[in-house]
């Protein structure tokens, strides 16, 4: 079994302290989130109302700043050895993912200290579900990052992925308007879009008023969505190839 | 401890390895040396386990590399030509988590990172970043980090590559003290022709497929002779005047004249004084394993 966990445990390891040791990061990745989030906020008089969107934009940055690295990694870095290394590819995929998921979540977390500005007063209890919440978005979203980058050739590939798929992803997650408002097609795009779930997860545990979707829902559907990225990302890792993999 | 049996790699329809077979014994040094694309790249993924190869068997410290890639993987210690380093970690950070990845931990893993620090000669660096450390120190924590497990065998991609002369030859000691102290088989891949003499065996690899090996003295017996290097103002006269006189093909390589031919004093002897004037230096070579390849293949390795 500890050939299982301790690789795990030193992956996650690694990205908090690869993390401590560039602090510079945190700020790119809470920054600019900020700054979208006062000017809407602000220009349209509704801080509170776009909160939980940058708050889930932080973990978005986040996360794909971590995974990012998986691609650069291969071709020349900590991943190689990795690869030829006796642990299990699901040990290294689990332990990446939760060193990523840990960085977007204490992120997410610097985030919630902005919340008197949206109006929003949390009681501990709020902030304790919260945290939860948010943890499963950034575990969610690494995921979602991890299985994107591990078949990337370059990080430009990755971008063009990220303005493409991830950032309209989070545009029709109830970021920007909520479900309830939403019109024709788009409104049948947010309901199939995971984070939609996971936006509104945050949202009820802060106790934003949001209609739909309902806590269980939503709070089940991300955990499934997380559950399946992950399994995904094992078999992904785990599979034998002809081709080289770095 | 190593077995190639007619390994084939194909990329697509490009064949990189064609039907390459070849043993290595335990204690061994073995080089693989070859021009870039000869081969050897995709000879070492599939040997560390990378990739499967599309047809044949490597067998590495008794698994299959195909089918028992973790049996392999347990056994056998890997330094990329790449960093494989952390750089924003400490080196002794950097032994600690690959020590992870093998399951070790504890008082072992602190013993085993002394051993290695010690045996490579970088204990008063191991708290540093490995961004503050040169090329040839980071050279040294890779090969100190592939020897945590204490693999039975070594496989070394390049490893001397963007080395000074220097470091270069500090890096074959500690190879060399591997072998003799541990008795750990190494396998390492080459186009440099300095570390390629020093192994015991070599195999000499062309577009996918060996060309010679043996020793790098049996290669070079093949030659069958001395080489002697002749340079002149005029080199193309001086070749001239040696084919007509004397019968032989010299080549002109580098600006210079290269005859390859038997008692190369006598011959020397003869051709100053034939040509009074004509040369400038005359050199006699043994033939090196450049002279070798040229001469198994009709081109040259860098």
């Amino acid at each position: 079994m500890s050939n299982f966990f301790l690789p795990a445990a030193t992956l996650w390891q690694r990205e908090l302290v690869r993390f401590w040791r560039q602090k510079s990061r945190l700020l790119g990745v809470i920054a600019s989130p900020l700054v979208i989030w006062l000017l809407i906020g602000y220009g349209s008089n509704s801080l509170g109302r776009f909160y939980s969107g940058a708050l889930v934009l932080t973990v978005m940055f986040s996360a794909i700043f971590s995974t990012i690295s998986i691609i650069e990694d291969r071709r020349e870095g900590f991943l190689l050895s990795m690869l030829v290394s006796p642990a299990p590819r699901t040990s290294m995929v689990l332990g990446k993912i939760l060193g990523a998921a840990t960085l977007a979540w204490i992120q997410g977390l610097i985030f919630l200290a902005f919340a008197p500005l949206a109006g929003l007063k949390i009681t501990l209890e709020e902030l304790l579900s919260a945290a939860g919440a948010i943890f499963l978005v950034s575990f969610t979203l690494t995921g979602l990052g991890f299985l994107i980058a591990w078949k990337m050739e370059s990080t430009a590939g990755f971008h063009a992925i990220m303005n493409l798929l991830l950032l309209p992803m989070w545009m029709v997650s109830g970021a920007l308007f909520p479900l309830s408002e939403a019109h024709g097609w788009v409104k049948g795009l947010m309901w199939v879009n995971p984070l939609t779930y996971g936006i509104s997860l945050v949202n009820h545990t802060l106790r934003y008023p949001v209609v739909t979707p309902g806590t269980q829902v939503s709070l089940l559907v991300t955990l499934v969505f997380g559950l399946g990225l992950l399994l995904a990302c094992g078999m992904l890792a785990a599979r034998k190839s002809t081709r080289s993999a770095a | 401890m190593i077995v190639v049996e007619n390994l084939t790699h194909q990329y697509g329809s490009r064949l990189a390895l064609s039907n390459v077979s070849f043993e290595v014994g335990k204690g061994e040094i073995f080089g693989l040396l070859g021009p870039n694309g000869g081969g050897k790249s995709t000879l070492f993924r599939i040997l560390s386990t990378m990739m499967s190869p599309t047809a044949g068997r490597a067998v590495v410290a008794g698994f299959d590399v195909a089918r028992d890639p973790a049996g392999v993987r347990r056994r056998a210690g890997v330094v990329f030509q790449t960093q494989s380093l952390d750089k924003s970690l400490s080196v002794e950070e950097n032994l600690r988590s690959q020590g992870h990845l093998h399951g070790l931990s504890g008082h072992v893993l602190r013993e085993r990172i002394d051993r290695a620090v010690k045996q490579l000669g970088l204990g008063d660096r191991r708290n540093d970043l490995v961004e503050s450390l040169s090329g040839g120190l980071r050279r040294r924590v890779e090969i100190a980090k592939a020897l945590l497990h204490r693999p039975q065998v070594l496989l070394m991609d390049e490893a001397s590559t963007g080395l000074d002369p220097a470091a270069r030859r500090d890096l074959s000691n500690h190879i060399e003290s591997l072998r003799s102290e541990d008795g750990v088989t190494i396998l390492l891949t080459t186009h440099i022709l300095e570390e390629a003499g020093r192994c015991d065996r070599l195999v000499l690899l062309h577009q996918g497929k060996i060309v010679a090996q043996g020793s790098p003295d049996e290669l070079r017996s093949r030659i069958g002779g001395d080489v002697v290097v002749l340079k002149s103002a005029n080199t193309a006269a001086l070749t001239q005047g040696i084919e007509q006189r004397f019968g032989l093909a010299p080549k002109i390589m580098d600006g210079q004249v290269r005859v390859e031919i038997k008692n190369g004093h006598r011959f020397i002897a003869e051709v100053v004084e034939a040509f009074p004037g004509a040369i400038e230096s005359v050199a006699l070579n043994k033939p090196t394993l450049e002279d070798v390849f040229v001469h198994e293949t009709g081109v040259s390795i860098e």
